[in-house]
């Protein structure tokens, strides 16, 4: 089982196992869509940690250029209740 | 200035102002807002068609009109826990967002509004959305089933 990407370099237990050598890519890239919908936030979740923060693009692989759409689909999302700006246990 | 030119075409100089309307671009939007929980149905149904009313009077054309319900809010607002959300999509020139937008303000049934400019892709999206063809986000499914 490859270790998860997030904790790669911090997490101590995961130096003896073999690194993941799948190489991260932009989901939005590769599956050709082009538009981010801030209405469906089961999406979104994907993109967002258990506290309902933004995760960094050096975990999700994304490109700079869906990045900056999916931030501000989070942020749309949130302002329309859809996504809680902070959350405890979403996952 | 030689008094001259104002007597040979009087019309030209005396005519009123004309008004010049500025041109605005015609752009696709998309609204959604929230109903508070506490109307009953009727009150709801009233409450849409203010606003489609409001988007007509300003010769906006109504692509859409798509209730998504009662639905379980992600943080209260206005100590409301639900409401009811509905979008509209509509194409229209820029200034009708600022009527809409004074109307969603100043009615209190509406808790919360968002407009959204629409791009191409957006507007191809949301028509895929419309028609059922939602292969979009079954890609999008199995991704994740990938990447975790």
């Amino acid at each position: 089982m490859a270790t998860p990407a997030f904790n790669r370099n911090n997490d101590r237990s995961a130096m003896n196992k073999p690194q993941d050598t799948r190489k991260k890519y932009c989901r939005f890239k590769k599956n050709g869509i082009k538009y981010v919908d801030y209405k469906d936030p089961n999406f979104l979740l994907k993109f967002v940690n258990e506290q309902g923060r933004v995760l960094p693009r050096r975990l999700t692989g994304t490109s700079l250029k869906f990045q900056r759409k999916v931030t501000q689909a989070i942020a749309k999302a949130r302002h329309l209740a859809l996504m809680p700006y902070v959350a405890d246990a979403l996952k | 200035m030689p008094e001259s030119q104002y007597l040979c075409a009087p019309n030209q100089f005396f005519s009123p102002p004309t008004f010049t309307p500025i041109v605005m671009e015609v752009r696709n939007y998309e609204t959604v807002f929230i109903v508070t929980p506490v109307l009953n149905e009727s009150q709801v149904q009233e409450t849409v068609e203010k606003f489609t009313q409001v988007l007509k009077e300003n010769s906006a054309a109504l692509l859409s009109t798509e209730a998504w319900g009662l639905r379980k809010l992600a943080y209260p607002i206005q100590k409301k826990t639900t409401g009811y959300y509905y979008c509209l999509s509509f194409t229209g020139e820029g200034n009708i967002v600022d009527v809409l937008e004074l109307a969603f303000r100043r009615d209190e049934r509406i808790i919360r509004f968002l407009t959204t400019v629409l791009d191409k892709h957006a507007v191809d999206y949301n028509n895929r959305r419309r028609n059922g063809e939602m292969n979009l986000q079954k890609a999008a499914k199995e991704t994740e089933a990938v990447a975790h």
